[in-house]
Parts: C-alpha cells; sequence; structure tokens
C-alpha cells in the first residue's frame, strides 16, 4: 500500500500545535499554578520551595504537552480506517530523533540535579533535615529550638532559656531558627508545613533543619513518618510571633513550667531514656 | 453450558460465598471498638459531671481473655467497672475526674510531664493533697488529652505496699486516689493516651496496651 | 478437586470412588498439612519461649510461637502439594516424575502443575484474588477518609489496612505480569517447549499464595501498625500480627528471586534456533531485565527480614539505637530492596506496552535498540537510586547530591521508553482495541507519574512532599497507572490466546472508559492534598480538606466498581456465553499467536526456527521524504 501524495506534513503540523499549547501553558503554569504549589511564603525557607516547584513545572510542562498532544494528534489523524488493514511506514528508527532526545533529556536532567544542588546547598534549602553536621549552615545568630519526638507528642526544649521544655512551639519573626529533631523511641518526623521544614526525628540522632519565619502567622507542625496508632493525631499548632511577644511567652513558660524543669535532664542532642529493651 | 463451565461456576459461586463471609468478617473486625461510655451529667450546683477511672496493673481474663497481662483503664458506670476508654462527656463544661491507680510505678520517659497541666487550678489533689507536679520517677500513668492541653500525671503504689491487686476490677486493693477537674470548650472527638512506658515487656514498653484503643488510649467525644 | 495424582504414578482412572480420590498430593492434602504444621510451630514454640520467659508472661505475645507456626505451615502446605516428591523419591533411589499432571481436567489448576501454561493461569486467578483483596482495603480505607475526624475505622483497624492494602499491593503485583503472562508466554515466544525450572515455576506461585493467606490472617493478632515499609523500631513494638508481615514478605521474596532465577534461565539457554538477541521481542527483554532485579534485590529483603524476625525474638538489636545498632540500618536496608522492587513493577510494564504497540498500530517497534537500552539502564541505575527515600532523615549532607543526580538520571532512560511509543504510533494505522487504549491510557498516566517522580527527586521540593499524599499520587500513578493498566491491557490482548475465548467487547469498553477516568478523578486530586500538607497513613486530617477528599473517595468507589464490570465481563464471557476466539485474532506476527488455541502440551510439534523478530509490520518503502532508508534495528 502506498501512501496518498497529498499526506499532509505531519511533523509540520504537530510541531506547531505543540510550540502553541505548550506556549499557551507556560505562562499558566508560572503565574496561575505556580504560585499554590508550594508551601506558601510564611519562611525564607518555604518561598525557596515554592520557586524550586515553580521551576521544575516550567521545565516539565513542555516535556508534558509533547507527550500529551503526541497522544491525542495520533488518535486523531493516525488511525486505520474502518474495516481494513493497512500496514503504516515501516520505520525501525532515526538515528537523529533518537539522538536529539537522548542529548536533550540528558541536558534537561543535569540541568535539573545542578538547580537542585545549588538550592539544597543554599541557606534557603536548608529546611530539610540534614543530620547532625549539615553542609550549609545558615550565617549569623540562630535561636537552636530541639524538638523532642515522642509517641505521640512533639515537645520542644529552648537550651538557651535555660533548657526550659514546652508543648507549645513559638518562634519569634525574622530571626533564624536551628531545629535540632531527635526522636526518644520510634521514627517520627517534624514537619512545619509552613514553615518549609521537614526533618526526621530517628532516636539517638540529632537532625538539624533550619528556617527562618517571616510572617506573623500561626502554622501547623504534623508527624510525616508513620509512628503508630497516633500518627495522624500527632499534630500541634505553632505560632510566630515579634521577638518581644516571644520574650515575654518563654519567661512565662519558664516560670510556670519550673517544676518541670527542675526535673528534666541536662540539655543534650540526643536522649535515650529507660526502659530500652524488650522484656525490661 | 458445558460440565467445564458449570465446574467452574460452581467453583466461583463457593468463592463468592465465601469471600463475601470473609469480607464480613474483617468489616465486622475493622469497625469494632470499645464502647462509648457517657459520663454522668450533672450541673454544676449537684456536683457538674463527673467521670470515674482507676488503672490497673492486669485487665485479668474476666475483662480480656485475650490479654490478661496488658495494663489497662476502666470506667465506672452505674456502680460496675466496664472496660472502656472511650467517654461522652458535655460541651462547654467543668468535667470531674476521680482516678484510683492501682498499678505500681514505671517512670516517666519524658519528666515535663511530670507537671499538672491543664486543670481547673494548676493541680491534682492524690490522696487528699494538692499538688502540681509528682517525682517523675514515681509515675505509673499519665491522663493526657494533648488537643486540651491537660496533663495529669498518676504516682504508682510502692512496691512494698501491701494488698496489691492482681487483676480488675481492683475494688479494696492498695491504691492512690487522685481527683482533678478540666473545663470542655468545643464540640469533637479528642483522643487522650497515656505516656508513661507501662506496657510491660514490650520495647521502650509502648507497645501492646499503649497502641490499643480501650487500654491506654481512648477518646473523648465531647458533645 | 476431581484429579488425583502421585508424583510417580499416572493420573487414576476417574472410576474410583471419591474419597480414595482425594487422597494423595493435593490441595486438600496441602491444607491440613498446612493446618497441622502450623499448629506444630505454634506448640514448639511455646515449649521453648512459654511463659517461663518474661517478655510472654508480660506481654501475652509469643513472636517465636507464631513464626514457627507460620514456618512450619508453609512447609506442610508445600509438602502436602507435592513439592518434596520429586527430592525425596530421588534421595531414596527411586524413579521419579519429572512432569506432574501435564494432562488432566480443570483439577490440574488446583495442585502442583509443571505446565508453565497451567501456572500462568494459576497466576492469573491467584493473583488477581489477592488484588482485589487489597482493592477492598482501599475501599475501606476511603470510606474512612470520607470524614476528617475517626468514624468507622479504629485507628489501629485503620493502620492495619493501610499496611495490608500497601503490602498485599506490592506483594502481589511484583509478580503481576512476570507471574501470569511470562510464565504462559515466555516459552512459547522463544520456541521453548517449557520453563528451565517447571517445579520451581509451580513453587513460586504456591508460596505467593501461601503468603496471601499470612498476610490476611495477620487481623486475627492484632495487625501491624507499620505500612507496608515495616520501619523499625515501631516494627520490633508491636504485637504478634508484625510477624505476618515478616513472613509474607519473605515468602514473596523467595517466590520473586526464584522467579527471577527461572525466567532469566530459561531465556538465556531456552531460546530456539535463530533467535538470536536481537531478535528476541522486547516483552522478553523487558522479563529478562525485571528478572536481573529480582535476583540481586529480593535477597536483600529476606535478609532484612530476617534480622527484623531475631530482634522481635531473641533480642539481638540490629536496629535499636540502645543496643548499639541503627534505626538507619532497616530504612536502607529496606529501600535498597524497595527502590529496585517498584523497577520491578514498572519494567514488565514498559514491556507489555511496547509489544502490543507494533500489533495494533500495524508498524515494526520504533527503536528497538533504544528500548533495550532504556530497560537495561533502569535496571542497572535502579540500585543507585534508593536514599532519595530518606531525603529528609538525616543522612550525611554530601550524599544527597549525588542521590539526587543519580535518580534525576534515570528518568532518561524511561523517557527512552516514551520515545519509542511515540515513534511507533508516528504515521501508524492505529485500531482502537481496548488493549491499544490501555496502550494510550498507560502512557498518560505513565507520564504523570514520571514526572510527579521528577519533582519528588529534587531534595528541596522532597523537603515539602515526603510522606504526603503527593508521594502516594506518584506512585499509584506509576504502579497502578503504569503497571495495572498494562496488566489489563496484557488480559485483554492475551485472554484470546489463553482461554480460546473472547471477552465482550462493549463490556471491556466501558470497563475501560469508566477505569480510566475514575482513576484520574482519584489520583489527581491527591496531589493537590499533598501540596496542601495532608500527610500519608492518617485518618483524620484538616476539615478544610473534606471536600478533595470526598471527591476522591467517591472517584474511588467508581473505580471499584469498574473493576466488578471486569469481573461481570469474565464471569459472563468464559463462562456463560464462550464465544471461540481464532488462533490469532489480533494478526500478531509473535510466535506464540503461530500456535494453534488450545495451545497443545508440549507447545510446538516441531521446535520452531527463527529468522526475524516478532515486528515484521509495515510497508518497506520509506515515506517521508528527505529522511534516510528504513534501516531494520536502529
Amino acid at each position: 500500500m502506498s501512501e496518498p501524495i497529498d499526506e499532509p506534513n505531519h511533523t509540520a503540523r504537530f510541531a506547531t500545535l505543540w510550540v502553541i499549547v505548550t506556549l499557551i501553558a507556560l505562562p499558566l503554569v508560572i503565574w496561575v499554578i505556580g504560585p499554590l504549589l508550594g508551601p506558601g511564603t510564611d519562611s525564607d525557607q518555604a518561598s525557596a520551595v515554592g520557586t524550586d516547584f515553580t521551576v521544575l513545572a516550567v521545565i516539565a510542562t513542555p516535556v508534558a504537552t509533547l507527550v500529551v498532544m503526541f497522544l491525542l494528534y495520533s488518535a486523531v489523524f493516525f488511525r486505520q480506517p474502518k474495516g481494513q488493514m493497512l500496514e503504516g511506514p515501516a520505520v525501525r528508527g532515526h538515528a537523529r530523533v533518537q539522538a536529539t532526545w537522548i542529548i536533550v533529556t540528558s541536558i534537561m536532567v543535569l540541568g535539573v540535579a545542578v538547580f537542585g544542588t545549588v538550592r539544597l546547598e543554599s541557606a534557603d534549602g536548608a529546611g530539610s533535615g540534614s543530620g547532625p553536621s549539615p553542609l550549609t549552615v545558615p550565617k549569623g545568630k540562630k535561636l537552636p529550638v530541639q524538638v523532642i519526638a515522642q509517641q505521640w507528642l512533639f515537645t520542644y526544649r529552648y537550651p538557651t532559656y535555660g533548657g526550659v521544655e514546652t508543648t507549645e512551639l513559638v518562634l519569634p519573626a525574622n530571626e533564624e531558627v536551628e531545629f535540632h529533631v531527635t526522636s526518644l523511641d520510634v521514627i517520627h518526623s517534624f514537619w512545619a508545613f509552613k514553615l518549609g521544614v521537614k526533618a526526621d526525628a530517628n532516636p539517638g540522632v540529632d537532625n538539624i533543619a533550619f528556617t527562618k519565619p517571616t510572617k506573623l502567622e500561626n502554622f501547623t507542625v504534623r508527624c510525616a513518618e508513620l509512628c503508630g496508632i497516633w500518627h495522624g493525631y500527632m499534630s500541634g499548632a505553632g505560632r510566630v510571633v515579634t521577638p518581644e511577644a516571644f520574650n515575654t511567652w518563654i519567661h512565662q513558660e519558664q516560670t510556670k513550667l519550673a517544676p518541670a524543669t527542675k526535673v528534666l535532664p541536662k540539655y543534650s542532642t540526643t536522649y535515650l531514656p529507660e526502659p530500652l529493651r524488650r522484656g525490661e | 453450558m458445558s460440565l467445564l463451565a458449570k465446574k467452574l461456576l460452581g467453583v466461583g459461586a463457593a468463592v463468592v460465598v465465601l469471600g463475601v463471609l470473609i469480607g464480613l468478617y474483617v468489616a465486622a473486625w475493622a469497625t469494632s471498638a470499645p464502647p462509648t461510655i457517657v459520663a454522668t451529667s450533672a450541673p454544676a450546683s449537684s456536683g457538674g459531671t463527673h467521670l470515674t477511672l482507676e488503672t490497673v496493673a492486669a485487665i485479668g481474663p474476666k475483662y480480656s481473655p485475650s490479654h490478661p497481662d496488658w495494663v489497662s483503664y476502666l470506667i465506672r458506670k452505674n456502680g460496675k467497672w466496664i472496660h472502656s476508654t472511650i467517654f461522652t462527656v458535655p460541651a462547654n463544661s467543668v468535667i470531674h475526674v476521680t482516678v484510683y491507680q492501682y498499678d505500681g510505678d514505671s517512670g516517666l520517659r519524658n519528666p515535663l510531664l511530670s507537671q499538672v497541666q491543664g486543670t481547673i487550678g494548676g493541680t491534682e489533689t492524690i490522696n487528699g493533697k494538692a499538688v502540681n507536679a509528682i517525682n517523675p520517677e514515681e509515675t505509673s500513668h499519665t491522663w493526657v488529652i494533648p488537643q486540651l492541653g491537660v496533663f495529669i500525671p498518676l504516682p504508682g503504689v510502692p512496691e512494698e505496699a501491701k494488698n496489691q491487686c492482681e487483676f480488675a476490677p481492683c475494688e479494696g486493693a492498695a491504691h492512690n486516689t487522685i481527683e482533678f477537674s478540666f473545663r470542655t470548650g468545643a464540640k469533637g472527638r479528642y483522643r487522650w493516651q497515656c505516656f508513661v512506658p507501662c506496657a510491660a515487656g514490650f520495647l521502650y514498653g509502648f507497645g501492646g496496651p499503649m497502641q490499643t484503643l480501650g487500654y491506654m488510649d481512648g477518646f473523648l467525644n465531647v458533645v | 478437586m476431581s484429579t488425583m495424582s502421585t508424583a510417580a504414578a499416572a493420573p487414576a482412572p476417574s472410576g474410583r470412588p471419591l474419597w480414595r480420590r482425594l487422597i494423595g498430593f493435593n490441595l486438600l492434602t496441602a491444607v491440613i498439612l498446612g493446618v497441622g504444621g502450623y499448629y506444630f510451630g505454634w506448640w514448639i514454640g511455646h515449649l521453648i519461649n512459654g511463659p517461663s520467659f518474661e517478655y510472654e508472661s508480660a506481654t501475652d505475645e509469643n513472636d517465636v510461637a507464631l513464626l514457627l507456626g507460620y514456618f512450619f505451615g508453609v512447609v506442610g502446605f508445600l509438602i502436602g502439594l507435592g513439592f518434596a516428591n520429586y527430592p525425596v523419591s530421588r534421595l531414596l533411589g527411586r524413579p521419579a516424575s519429572l512432569r506432574e499432571k501435564e494432562s488432566g481436567g480443570i483439577g490440574r489448576y488446583f495442585g502442583l502443575c509443571t505446565d508453565h501454561k497451567v501456572v500462568g493461569i494459576q497466576y492469573l486467578v491467584g493473583i488477581g484474588v489477592f488484588f482485589f483483596v487489597g482493592g477492598l482495603n482501599a475501599m475501606l480505607i476511603r470510606a474512612e477518609l470520607l470524614k476528617p475526624v475517626p468514624t468507622l475505622v479504629g485507628p489501629n483497624q485503620y493502620l492495619s489496612l493501610v499496611g495490608m492494602h500497601g503490602t498485599m499491593m506490592m506483594g502481589m503485583m511484583t509478580s503481576g505480569i512476570l507471574g501470569p503472562f511470562a510464565n504462559y508466554f515466555v516459552p512459547l515466544m522463544i520456541g521453548a517447549r517449557r520453563m528451565a525450572f517447571p517445579r520451581i515455576e509451580a513453587l513460586t506461585f504456591w508460596l505467593l499464595m501461601a503468603a496471601g493467606f499470612i498476610l490476611v490472617s495477620t487481623i486475627f493478632f492484632g495487625g501491624f501498625p507499620t505500612g507496608w515499609t515495616g520501619y523499625e523500631p515501631l516494627n520490633d513494638e508491636a504485637v504478634m500480627g508484625m510477624d505476618s508481615y515478616i513472613v509474607f514478605f519473605a515468602l514473596v521474596g523467595v517466590s520473586m528471586a526464584l522467579l527471577g532465577l527461572n525466567m532469566m534461565a530459561t531465556i538465556i539457554t531456552m531460546r530456539a534456533p535463530g533467535l538470536t538477541w536481537s531478535r528476541l521481542p522486547i516483552f522478553v527483554w523487558s522479563v529478562f531485565a525485571t528478572a536481573v532485579l529480582m535476583v540481586l534485590a529480593a535477597p536483600m529483603l529476606i535478609a532484612t527480614l530476617l534480622m527484623a524476625a531475631l530482634d522481635r525474638t531473641i533480642n539481638t538489636s540490629f536496629f535499636l539505637t540502645a543496643g548499639g545498632g541503627s534505626s538507619y540500618l532497616f530504612e536502607n536496608l529496606f529501600w535498597f530492596f524497595g527502590h529496585p522492587e517498584v523497577y520491578i513493577l514498572a519494567l514488565p510494564g514498559f514491556g507489555i506496552i511496547l509489544e502490543i504497540l507494533p500489533v495494533f498500530t500495524r508498524k515494526p517497534l520504533w527503536g528497538y535498540r533504544l528500548a533495550i537500552s532504556g530497560m537495561l539502564g533502569v535496571s542497572l541505575l535502579s540500585f543507585f537510586v534508593w536514599q532519595h527515600h530518606l531525603f529528609v532523615s538525616g543522612i550525611n549532607g554530601d550524599l544527597r547530591p549525588f542521590y539526587m543526580l543519580s535518580t534525576e538520571i534515570i528518568s532518561v532512560p524511561t523517557g527512552f521508553i516514551f520515545l519509542c511509543v511515540m515513534g511507533t504510533l508516528w504515521k501508524a494505522r492505529t485500531t482502537f482495541s481496548v488493549p491499544m487504549l490501555f496502550v494510550y491510557a498507560w502512557t498518560f498516566n505513565f507520564l504523570i507519574g514520571g514526572l510527579s517522580g521528577v519533582v519528588l527527586s529534587d531534595v528541596p521540593t522532597d523537603t515539602g512532599l515526603h510522606g504526603s499524599f503527593f508521594v502516594m499520587a506518584h506512585f499509584h500513578y506509576t504502579i497502578m497507572g503504569g503497571l495495572i493498566f498494562s496488566f489489563f491491557a496484557a488480559i485483554y490482548y492475551w485472554v484470546p490466546k489463553m482461554f480460546g475465548l473472547r471477552l465482550n467487547e462493549v463490556l471491556a469498553k466501558c470497563h475501560f472508559w469508566l477505569m480510566f477516568i475514575a482513576f484520574n478523578s482519584t489520583f489527581l486530586p491527591l496531589f493537590v492534598l499533598g501540596l496542601k500538607g495532608m500527610p500519608r497513613r492518617v485518618s483524620t486530617y484538616e476539615p478544610a480538606l473534606q471536600g478533595l477528599n470526598d471527591w476522591v473517595s467517591i472517584s474511588a468507589f467508581v473505580l471499584g466498581f469498574s473493576m466488578l464490570i471486569f469481573i461481570f465481563n469474565v464471569v459472563y464471557s468464559l463462562i456463560f456465553v464462550r464465544e471461540p476466539a481464532e488462533a490469532n485474532p489480533w494478526h500478531s506476527k509473535s510466535m506464540e499467536w503461530q500456535v494453534p488455541t488450545p495451545v497443545p502440551v508440549n507447545n510446538f510439534e516441531q521446535i520452531p526456527v527463527f529468522d526475524s523478530d516478532p515486528y515484521d509490520y509495515g510497508t518497506p518503502a520509506p515515506i517521508t521524504g528527505g529522511g534516510r532508508p528504513a534501516t531494520a534495528g536502529a
């Protein structure tokens, strides 16, 4: 079976279609969908994560439109006429197309990897739990806050304020916070979504993450690693307040919780309280 | 229909019947829960809403044939001790709670929880004496409603005490009586749990009864 | 069960009384010996770890008894089926039959049968049953998530349901395509009469059936709270139900390793004359790539679970910080298996799609060598990416950029598959049969799954998304949207050959459209839920998210209903209507379609000789002006 002579130039048609759809999609992704993707702008880390989302979405858009438009195009134009059994062209490959694809996708992927690494190692990418010795430490004064995860409650210890341990997380605005996340028992994960922070809490490990809250907003802390029956309920409210309000609050807590603070163990980056083994 | 088809249909029908029965069993298992106990509601003038709980070292084969050695909470309703941890209390009210504590101490893993928080007056009354914190090593159980900020440490019965309780209900055995009151606010379903590693034998003392509704975990329905 | 046989005797005539026919090595004996073995193991466990031991007296939990019970139960089950007959006969120096129940009636589907075609159908039905069990768990989960507060299901049972759903699906569907379709069709595609190790082939199936039953039995022992990943130390804290998970996955691991071994041996050694590697059907290549992963990754799982079982029984501290171990050890060991595992799920899907495409586009497969390098590249790279599951867990900061790079690089060979799909579709003459519809759907779904994977591989964005519903949406798109859609494509494609019957096309198309629309409606909003901060494995969430969750739940119920349409089609077409299918209804040039239906016991009268790959479609003259002449295999 030979092809009809007036076979349309599918390559040109499809390429045009793809470019048009991508040009329509890109502004939508950048300005409409993009801002909705990230966790908001409540902290430097959250804003940075939002930007990363938009960049990745922009890179993914032409790929997505290519494949989806191709499927639609081929479903419409490359059909078997009803009742017939025509054969398509016996093309088994095209070296230039394959080479172009390999090169372009490799470049895109390497670009994304480099972009991700640069963002990760910047201060803005410091919201993820980086272990006891993070590669990137934001400069300047930092407020250390220890997050102690236990089944099934987060408690917070402020070592620079006498080691007082509270059940509520209150942070001063515009100050870099250094979270030290650890667990007393199983693996939990400290997830302050709107602050762009997530750090797993492992027993016996000090996991450090940074954030700099910029807005005076409330946020929710949730546990992001399955830790048992009340994993879904292991959430609490947190607040970002002015530094003066924070000072007032922390001194109130110190007074209120003085009896407990007296019996707390000395501040340490990890705790392993008894009982520790089965059968004890 | 051929013989083969009849056989297939027979097998298929048997499988479907079996499957439905198994499905019903699984659904029953999935939705099983301890009974919900409604606390005796009463106006503030006549004493208010009352919850009477007890904590025991071993629930015993009568209440739990499969786990007789597990620690547990029980609630008293109409003079009888019921093995449940799901209570219903009214919203925007004062709830008075009495806990009869029959278990020995295990010690807190996080001593922060040895301080009383969230009660009216910030204290609890232990055997008649009001305190705002107890020795974390002597804690036997806690009653904590994290969403309401209520933290109640319960002291343990000393080892040398005579007449220790064996199985629930522990009427007449050595115990501590802890009383406190707290306020409920909006309606909702709040969880409560114990924070002491009291599940003897399990890793970190937090397995088994500490992870099972009806023993050391429960719900507070505020309606 | 109407056929009875022992290993060394020919099938007995059916004139014997029923009770005599039931005695022998069959499923009934297997169940009896399995139950007996369980009680035997339980009894031994109590002897050596009874109430005199502190753990058991304090906790009323006896893990040793349950683990031994399961072990002896499985051993008894396998002995009852007749797996020990050949080894024991040879040990005793007696002649033994190599082929069990090669011919016979429907009874041989319920026991040990060494005919690879029978094993393929056993797998199809067995895995199908457990797939539906897992699906029902999902329906219960979605029913619970209709309201943001716990309503139907207690918190323990919810976690067990979540765990059972994930574990059942992951364990069963790893063999979802290799089990039924590779076992049935690889020998036919390569011109062999059987698989390299027929008895091991049957063993892999029955191990999986025993495992599935063991997993479901977890509800008698309190369920397990860890989800399918089984993280320590929560694993160690859990009650006896956790042992069901451990034994299930260990058996699945053994089954996987043996299945992969069998596939590799068959493909390497039993190809017919003329079938060089460059003429092998792409499906067989994908099976080979998957088999390599299975053989290398599954033993890691078995070892990890053994360590977990030791921690739970004899008080070792592999995973306990206080005893000198580390919770990180489990995470790393598990994911070293777990990541190749998900490529074990994805690769056969690639093979099915690329195998079906040429038949319905009447064109040769475009980029055959590119597709092979894509699959082998994915196989190789899959061992180098596992730490992306641990990005925020506090691993050494130096490692994260490397694993980010490797995870993103793995999308390049995956992209090759997409290029091959598009190349084959270009200027094709596509017939939109039901298998072809599933091919289109696969491409769309895996695209979304793959792109969301790239978003997850970027560490800063992973900070927001790890452990959230975004991850759930990503892997459901790749595993369900990819594997399950290709599973159904394979079913609709190969049923005429396996059963000699046609499935009703109208019902099939209803199934497809409802499934495709409901699937996307269920899982696309999950991306949004993840971006809004909803964590995984929870039954409570912010009330503001209830609208989305309700939409997802209703869509999930519709998705479940579409599966009922499929079951109805199967029952209706295969049992009632029984419309016979021709030997080659799709006019495929692949070898498995050149044999008659029903496929003869020995597959081929004469071993065929191959002279080309099965993609000899299309008009040979080039159409595109200015292009190069069409070359065979660019």
